[in-house]
């Protein structure tokens, strides 16, 4: 890249920097000529000179050749103008004032736009540039890399320099005119002041660099120690898990703190310095001014300078401080800007990045592969020097199955990660498709060899998204756009363009459904089954779309479907004997498997303030409450429940197992209600602060009747809360959008799992496996409706989280092979992925595999599996051996078995 | 609708729990979840690891023992009978598979909760060991018993 950001800047905005330089040189005029009127409207009509005698005559635009006199003698008349009387003439020189001073305007206006603009896209293509570097790292970098710092580099750091590029050229040569216009000018009037003030610019200009170079040093201090304070802080948050299990988040808060205070010296120091450096500025500035008045002043005196000189020189010197003082200014920001710049190219540069060629899109679609891996002399040795790999000699046909083996660090992990272009080989050469595998377009590797180990980060998506990632690799056909559409992505290409980004549509469908062997949405999703089937993720999936929930809008009929399911899912239980297994949702019945909470509401909270654990808080719950009468009654259950509480449970220690039942409240809040009863004792709810009575009142909420069996609802208080539930319905049924979604007979809840929706009511706690027999049995009802396919196809909407972590690390794993699987590669090459599975379940999802390699659709794919336990490679076609970095022993692993100690060691272990 | 209180007399009937405070009786029957199974459903299985203990409320469960395959039910069991608690605590699979015969209403305790309340309540740990100490006295007579058929068949 670039070392330095002016010539970066000059180098990707030439034209512009030009065309900007000619505004302002068009500006200039108009802008002098706003100066020069307000003097000449005071002189003439209003003071009246020139017209003395009523039916003068001003001339209006009457306009002389812009050239000093000095140079020509007389001047030279453009244009005679207009004669104008006195009344007239001022109103046409105040009218062409306003025109000025609003040409003036525009012309900033168009000045200032055009800058930033320029200074964006810079800003974009740099900021560009940099990712497309971070695309180009070789991978053995990312163990260096903190992900934090790169964001923060391509985010934050270069963020100034936007505004520092449109100014970059036009200022200093915009400022530097006006200070040149001035020296000249003082130098006309009188040499001696023109030496002099000649000499203290000089003697700034030598010394305020000097006094910049601290300055410098510290601008690079302190963008180094906030890059660094990014990066921890990513690192803290990435490992948060490790700073609890530890008791290291006060060492981690030792770490920060000792950043933020380097940090806080260095800033200080710098400003500190900035302002010493504008200090001495001001000072030499000011120091003019008193050479002008003492020596000038003493020169008028004895007549060297005549009063009209000075006069003339304080006035040029009155205009000069401001460009230089601008121009000191300027340079400071260049300074800050290109040390910034410097800074981050030094940390972009890598010695050997990959060249654009290998990620370059394909032309057209990629061929299979027609010859597999050739690998001849191969070796490897990591950063350290260490021997990973020697001398290995292979060679791999497309579709055959073959397990490396070989005891923990004997290279057989190192052999999978060459052959998928992971490890780089020291020497010897790997061969794939007869050309070397490091010049081979990343479109052929990346898509005809799949890689998996395991390693599972996913960035957060739906599981859909997740799987299908594999398949994006270019736009595969163009967005549907109308005339507007149409319009509005050709501006945004073109600015993409001029900006030097990257002009593939990101919005377009990038999914290639062919190459997973579908040819449409439907079908990709049918094989996407499939691969989850075998890799034993579809039951997940499924049971995702049975948790999750459902907009009506969008799934309207899938939604009236399991309306019925849930009718039928009545009888159903009937049939089964399960009556007593579901106590349905009921407007007119209390439900006592569900919590007072959920029977006052009779519905799901969409907003937080109704979610069961605040409605002791909520105030229109409050004034429902009181209208009922229920207030003081559940103030007493609270009560109740409290004094119970605390009579069974207060005398136990708090890590006693008895805890986990007790689901109203933790265990560490049971002394604060003991105090809260004394408090209260026999008060009323009206007469006790609001911190007891909220401590009191979240307890009857959270009370179900048949899990805490404490016997404290009587029929008239469930009547009552029915009652209750009613009048809370109609007054949340006026608001504009109700904050709960109700529970009813005929139609969806949005807010409810798909589950709970068919269910409509709540299993049994008393039912010895009622829960997961009710589960079975719905999910046996949908399968007859043939409704199984829209649960998974909602299960593939689920968000897996950042990172993927809703998921299991075991369905991470899955996942990760699945999306291997789904890009139908000509060889899949498997690195000790599955190890969080359990050997049974890795032996199932591998056979699987194996077989499905073998059928796929007249192309035989290659496995290439590194397995945890080595006696899975016995299902395997053929077995490479690793010992030591060695390549011992290569064959059937029958015959092995019989003949290679080394491989009977491995299966005996 | 059951009531804690219900319970706890339950439990009080037992004779294990019958030297236990009440205070504590409450908690457990607080801890413990009420169950029922219908005709046919097991409690658990023999070999199983058994987490849990059973108080049987009302009803009738058979108890049957898998010998080469086959089930062969040995015992009945029936209101007011403790089931299950060898296996909670010493960590053994269940000697037996326990079924219910008609409705059954069952009082399950946790195993945690079962040995958290030993611990709190020691009359408790003396009363299972007197419990275990009869087995094991009544099994030793029982066992000299078909020792001496034995021989006497031999001879």
């Amino acid at each position: 890249m670039e070392p330095n950001l002016l010539k970066y800047v000059w180098r990707h905005s030439r034209k512009d920097q030009l065309w900007m330089l000619v505004i302002i040189l068009f500006s200039m005029p108009t802008y002098f000529l706003s100066l020069e009127l307000p003097k000449r409207i005071i002189n003439g009509p209003i003071q009246g000179v020139g017209f003395e005698q009523p039916g003068d005559v001003g001339r209006f635009l009457e306009t002389y050749l812009p050239i000093p006199n000095w140079i020509l003698g007389d001047p030279i008349l453009l244009f005679g103008g207009f004669e104008l009387e006195r009344i007239p003439f001022l109103m046409a020189l105040s009218l062409t004032f306003l025109g000025l001073v609003a040409a003036n305007g525009m012309f900033k206006l168009y000045i200032n736009t055009f800058k930033g603009r320029m200074g964006e896209r810079i800003l974009r293509r740099l900021r560009f540039e940099l990712f497309d570097r971070v695309l180009r790292y070789p991978l053995p970098r990312f163990r260096r890399t903190k992900s934090s710092e790169v964001a923060t580099m391509i985010k934050d750091e270069v963020e100034p320099m936007g505004e520092f590029i449109g100014d970059a050229y036009t200022l200093p040569l915009f400022l530097g005119g006006q200070a040149l216009t001035g020296m000249v000018f003082i130098f006309l009037q009188n040499i001696m002041l023109g030496i002099a003030t000649l000499i203290i610019v000089l003697f700034q200009a030598w010394l305020i660099p000097r006094l910049r170079k601290r300055l410098i040093q510290l601008g690079k201090q302190r963008q180094i120690a906030s890059r660094e304070l990014a990066g921890r802080l990513g690192e803290v948050v990435d490992g948060i898990q490790d700073a609890h299990t530890n008791d290291t988040t006060n060492y981690e808060r030792a770490n920060i703190s000792d950043i933020l205070g380097r940090l806080y010296f260095i800033r200080f120091e710098l400003f500190q310095r900035k302002f010493g450096v504008k200090f001495i500025n001001n000072l030499l500035i000011q120091f003019l001014a008193f050479l002008f008045y003492a020596v000038g002043g003493y020169l008028a005196i004895t007549g060297t300078l005549d009063i009209g000189q000075l006069v003339a020189v304080i006035a040029a010197y009155k205009d000069l401080p401001d460009p230089i003082r601008g121009l000191i200014d300027y340079d400071q920001r260049r300074l800050t800007v290109e040390v910034r710049y410097e800074q981050i190219v030094e940390q972009f540069a890598a010695d050997n990045l990959q060249d654009p060629a290998t990620q370059k899109v394909a032309e057209g679609p990629v061929p299979r592969l027609e010859k597999g891996f050739d690998i001849s002399n191969l070796a490897v040795t990591d950063e350290m020097g260490t021997k990973l790999i020697e001398k290995a000699n292979a060679k791999i046909e497309i579709g055959e199955r073959i397990a490396i083996v070989g005891p923990v660090n004997s290279g057989s992990h190192h052999m999978a990660e060459v052959l998928a272009r992971v490890l780089k080989p020291t020497s010897g050469r790997v061969y794939v498709n007869n050309s070397s595998i490091d010049d081979l377009p990343e479109y052929i590797t990346g898509r005809r060899i799949a890689y998996v180990d395991g390693g599972t980060f996913f960035p957060q998506n739906t599981i859909f998204n997740t799987l299908t990632y594999v398949l994006k690799n270019q736009p595969v056909s163009e967005r549907e756009l109308n005339a507007e559409e149409k319009s509005l992505y050709m501006t945004q290409l073109a600015e993409t363009r001029r900006a030097a980004n990257f002009d593939l549509d990101y919005r377009a469908q990038w999914i290639d459904y062919e190459r997973a062997g579908a040819a449409n949405k439907e079908e990709l999703i049918k094989e996407v089954r499939s691969i989850l089937v075998d890799v034993q993720l579809e039951e997940d999936i499924r049971g995702f779309g049975l948790r999750g929930t459902l907009d009506p809008k969008e799934y309207g009929e899938l939604c009236d479907q399991l309306i019925i399911a849930r009718k039928r899912f009545k009888s159903r239980l009937r049939e089964l004997g399960f009556e007593d297994f579901v106590e349905p949702f009921e407007p007119d019945s209390y439900n006592t498997q569900a919590s007072v909470a959920e029977n006052l509401l009779f519905g799901t909270a969409i907003a937080p303030a109704y979610k069961p654990e605040n409605l002791a808080s909520n105030p229109i719950v409050k004034a429902v409450l009181i209208e009922n009468d229920l207030e003081n009654a559940l103030f007493d259950m609270g009560k109740e429940v409290a004094s119970t509480t605390v009579d069974l449970f207060g005398d136990l220690a708090p890590d006693n197992p008895f805890f986990d039942q007790l689901n109203y409240m933790d265990a560490e809040d049971l002394p604060e209600y003991k105090a809260a009863l004394n408090r209260i004792g026999d008060l009323g709810i009206s007469e006790i602060d609001t911190t007891d009575r909220l401590l009191i009142m979240k307890l009857p909420f959270s009370y179900t009747e048949n899990k805490n069996r404490l016997g404290l609802l009587s029929d008239d208080l469930k009547e009552r809360i029915l009652v209750a539930r009613k009048s809370l319905r109609a007054t949340l049924g006026k608001m504009q959008a109700s904050p709960v979604a109700f529970y009813e007979t005929d139609s969806y809840n949005p807010a409810a799992s798909v589950l709970d929706n068919v269910l409509l009511g709540r299993v049994s706690t008393n039912v010895a496996e009622g829960s997961e027999r009710v589960d079975e049995a719905i999910k046996a009802l949908l399968e007859e409706m043939g409704l199984t396919d829209d649960i998974f196809h909602i299960g593939l909407d689920f968000n897996i989280g950042t990172g993927g972590k809703r998921l299991s690390e075991i369905q991470r794993q899955k996942l990760h092979l699945a999306r291997a699987m789904l890009k139908k590669p000509d060889f899949l090459i498997v690195n000790q992925a599955l190890n969080s599975l359990d050997s049974r379940s890795q032996r199932d999802i591998i056979e699987t595999v194996l077989d499905r390699a073998k059928n796929t659709d007249g192309h035989p794919c290659g496995v290439i599996w590194v397995p945890i336990n080595p006696k899975i490679s016995m299902l395997f076609d053929r077995v490479l051996l690793f010992s030591d970095g060695e390549l011992v022993a290569d064959g059937d692993p029958e015959e092995l078995s019989k003949s290679e100690t080394r491989y009977q060691d491995l299966l005996s272990a | 609708m059951s009531t804690l209180e219900d319970e706890v007399s339950i439990l009080r009937r037992i004779p294990l729990f019958s030297a236990i405070d009440p205070g504590k009786l409450k908690l457990l029957a607080f801890a413990s979840d009420r169950q029922t199974y219908h005709d046919g459903q097991t409690l658990f299985h023999q070999g199983e690891v058994g987490d849990a203990a059973y108080v049987i409320v009302s009803g009738i469960a058979d108890v049957i023992i898998t010998i080469d395959g086959n089930d062969v039910s040995v015992a009945e069991l029936k209101e007011n009978d403790f089931i299950g608690e060898i296996a909670i605590l010493c960590d053994m699979p269940r000697t037996a598979t326990i079924r219910a015969k008609g409705e059954l209403d069952t009082l399950k305790i946790k195993k945690e909760h079962f040995l958290g309340l030993i611990e709190d309540a020691p009359q408790l740990g003396i009363a299972v060991m007197r419990e275990l100490a009869l087995r094991l006295s009544k099994t030793t007579a029982e066992l000299s018993e078909a020792r001496q058929q034995l021989a006497l068949k031999a001879s």
